[in-house]
């Protein structure tokens, strides 16, 4: 009967965009390394990176005009932006960021599936 | 008399379609930024809905879009603001 209250791991899936600072592009590697090690300690994996490169912003942020757009998605416990988030704000290279929910239940195993069918 | 007066008034305004609805393969993002430029004014703001035509749902999808793009520095919050 206690098997029922067996915590359940539960996955989600997200998707985040961030605006590196223009004149810190350079240390891109050094934060999607980061990105990683954070995603992988909530037991995820980063699906996809996406870079959009330098592009004008909007609207000036920290005197900026320019701006370096990334774009990742991944997986993990439901728990991980939390984390995400701490890191995004007080790493000073970053100056503007955004997690988006993507799938409410996601599970690592039928990932494989789907990629072997296509 | 009256009834050639109500005919003057009626106006004959074409019926407005949803974009999104008409075409399902056009989908609200806010990482596209060009998508959601047509719902702004020159200003920045938000058009509302009866100038448009867009139905609620996908007028609610598109705000939640555009103040995504908003913040990322996609779209501007005051579109006068000349960056020199």
């Amino acid at each position: 009967m206690f098997e029922l209250w067996k915590p359940v791991k539960r996955f989600r899936k997200w998707e985040s965009l961030f605006i590196i600072h223009p004149e810190k592009v350079e240390e891109k590697d050094q934060i999607l390394e980061r990105i990683k090690q954070i995603v992988e300690a909530k037991e995820g994996e980063v699906l996809k990176i996406d870079e959009w490169g330098l592009r004008k912003l909007a609207y000036p942020i920290q005197k900026k005009k320019q701006g370096y757009y990334v774009l990742i998605e991944f997986y993990g416990l439901a728990d991980l932006p939390k984390d995400l988030e701490k890191f995004f704000r007080i790493d000073e290279r970053i100056i503007r960021f955004i997690i988006v929910k993507l799938e409410d239940r996601f599970s690592p195993t039928e990932k494989d599936v789907e990629a072997k069918q296509v | 008399m009256n009834e050639g007066l109500s005919i003057k008034r009626r106006i004959f305004a074409k019926k407005k379609i949803c974009k999104f609805c008409a075409d399902p393969n056009l989908k609200i993002d806010y990482k596209n930024p060009e998508v959601l430029k047509p719902f702004l004014n020159e200003k920045g703001m938000i058009i509302h809905r009866r100038q448009t035509g867009t139905c609620a749902y996908h007028q609610r999808k598109l705000t939640t879009a555009i103040k995504r793009a908003r913040i990322m520095a996609l779209l501007p919050f005051v579109a006068d603001v000349e960056m020199e």
